[in-house]
C-alpha cells in the first residue's frame, strides 16, 4: 500500500502526518521526496545511515569531431549550449540532462558524463525504514532523486508513506504517480482552500483516489477547507486539532505518536481510516 | 566595426533596454557604413538561458562590441570567449552612446551580475 501525502503549500502538516502514520504502522517505509528541504529525518533520527550518490548525465564535447553545425545549439530549449568561433561550450548548470544534443549530433562529437546532483540516504528508526532524498542547492530539478527514491517500492509487509514536496509541479507529479492513494492535507484558512484546490485538481488528473486530512482544526471555529470538502464531496479522513502540546512536541522534532498515547490513538485511527479507504478503492476498481 | 545595443523598439529614438538577454530587440549598427539594422531578439521568450541565446545571436550577427547597462555572467562568458567588448552605456539614447563610442568615451562594463534566472528583470 503506497500512500502519498501532499498539499498545495508548505507548512500544512505533510511531514507531521506522514511521519506519524509511518510511526503507528507495524512495519513501514517512509520516503521523504521533499528533496529541496527534507526534514522527516529530523523526527526519525534514523540509525545505520547508508548514502548513495545520484548522478545525471551532462554532455561532454569532443571539439575535434564537432563541425559546428549547431543542430544541438538550436535544439536545446534551455540554451545550455553555445557555439563560439570554433568551439562548442556547455553550460553545465543550465543543462536539464535530456540527452537530446547527444542523440542529434551526426558527428558523434557529444558524449555524456556523470554529474552528481544529490544523494539518497537510507536508515532505520524502530519500525520504520527511512529514505531521504537530498538535492544539492542550485540544481534545476529534483526529479532524478525522486525517481531513485521510488525505485524502493517497499517490502510486502510494509506500508509505504511518500512525503511529497509542496505544490503541484513536476516534483509532486513524480512523487505521486505510482501511489495507490493520496492524502491531501489542508489548513482551515482561505489560503488553505486555495492550495487544497490545486492538489485536488492534480490528483483528479492522475486518477488517484484521495481523501483530505484537516489540520490545525479549532473547535467551533469556521473551517473554510472543511466547507470546500463538503461542497465538492471530497472524503474527509479526519481532523488534527490545533493543539499547543502537539505543536510543541512536533517543533522539537519529536514524533508525537511515539510520545503520547492520545496522539498515537489519533494517528492510529487516521491510519485505519486510510487503509479502509484504500481497500474500498482497490475493491471497487477491480 | 559592428556594435550591438539592446533596445525597446525598432527605431532610432528607442531607449536602451535595461536587460540584455530579454531585450525585445537588438540594434546592429555599423560604424563604417553608419547603417542601422534592427532585429527581433528571439531569446526574449526563452524558458531559460536567455542571456546565452542572446549572446549566440549577437555573435552570429558579427558584432564586435556591445553597449549595455548590464550583462549576466553566462552571456559575459560567451562574449569574453568570443573577444567581444562590452561597454557601459552613458544614457538611454542610441545616438548619444554611438557618438560616445566613436569618441572613445565609453568605459568597459564591469556590472556583470549572476543572472536573474526567472526571478525578475523581465520586461
Amino acid at each position: 500500500m503506497k500512500i502519498a501525502v501532499l498539499s498545495g503549500k508548505g507548512g500544512t502538516g505533510k511531514t507531521l502526518l506522514s511521519v506519524n502514520l509511518a510511526a503507528v504502522s507495524p512495519e513501514s517505509l517512509y520516503i521523504d521526496c521533499d528533496v529541496e528541504e527534507p526534514n522527516g529525518h529530523l523526527f526519525f533520527k534514523p540509525q545505520d545511515i547508508k548514502t548513495e550518490k545520484v548522478n545525471v548525465k551532462i554532455p561532454q564535447v569532443d571539439q575535434e569531431l564537432c563541425n559546428g553545425c549547431r543542430v544541438c545549439v538550436d535544439f536545446c530549449r534551455f540554451n545550455a549550449l553555445v557555439y563560439v568561433i570554433d568551439k562548442l561550450i556547455v553550460f553545465n548548470e543550465i543543462c536539464h540532462s535530456c540527452g537530446g544534443c547527444r542523440l542529434l549530433c551526426r558527428k558523434k562529437a557529444i558524449s555524456e558524463i556523470d554529474k552528481e546532483i544529490g544523494v539518497v540516504q537510507s536508515g532505520k528508526s524502530e519500525n520504520v525504514r527511512v529514505l531521504t532524498g537530498i538535492l544539492k542547492p542550485g540544481e534545476p530539478s529534483g526529479v532524478p532523486i525522486i525517481k531513485k527514491l521510488l525505485q524502493d517500492e517497499g517490502q510486502e509487509n510494509e506500508d509505504v508513506f511518500i512525503d511529497c514536496p509542496p505544490g503541484s509541479a513536476c516534483v509532486v507529479m513524480e512523487s505521486i504517480k505510482d501511489a495507490d492513494y493520496c492524502i491531501l492535507v489542508a489548513e482551515p484558512t482561505i489560503f488553505g482552500v486555495h492550495n487544497l484546490d490545486m492538489v485536488y485538481e492534480l490528483v483528479r488528473i492522475f486518477h488517484i483516489p484521495y481523501g483530505v486530512v484537516l489540520n490545525k482544526c479549532l473547535e467551533e471555529e469556521e473551517n473554510p477547507a472543511e466547507d470546500y470538502c463538503l461542497k465538492n464531496n471530497i472524503p474527509i479522513l479526519g481532523k488534527i486539532p490545533f493543539d499547543i502540546e502537539l505543536g510543541r512536541l512536533n517543533s522539537n522534532g519529536e514524533i508525537v505518536a511515539r510520545k503520547q498515547a492520545k496522539y498515537r490513538e489519533l494517528f492510529q485511527n487516521l491510519l485505519n481510516k486510510v487503509k479502509k479507504e484504500v481497500q474500498h478503492e482497490t475493491a471497487s476498481n477491480t | 566595426m559592428k556594435i550591438t545595443l539592446p533596445v525597446d523598439k525598432k527605431s532610432k529614438d528607442a531607449n536602451i533596454s535595461s536587460n540584455l538577454g530579454r531585450a525585445p530587440y537588438f540594434l546592429f549598427y555599423d560604424t563604417e557604413t553608419e547603417e542601422y539594422n534592427f532585429m527581433d531578439n528571439s531569446a526574449a521568450s526563452s524558458q531559460g538561458g536567455a542571456g546565452i541565446k542572446a549572446a549566440q545571436n549577437i555573435l552570429d550577427n558579427g558584432a564586435e562590441a556591445i553597449i549595455a547597462p548590464r550583462c549576466g555572467q553566462n552571456a559575459a562568458n560567451v562574449f569574453m570567449t568570443a573577444e567581444i567588448k562590452i561597454y557601459k552605456n552613458i544614457s538611454n539614447s542610441i545616438s548619444e552612446n554611438i557618438a560616445a563610442l566613436k569618441e572613445g568615451k565609453l568605459t568597459p562594463l564591469d556590472d556583470i551580475h549572476p543572472g536573474f534566472h526567472q526571478h525578475g528583470g523581465r520586461q
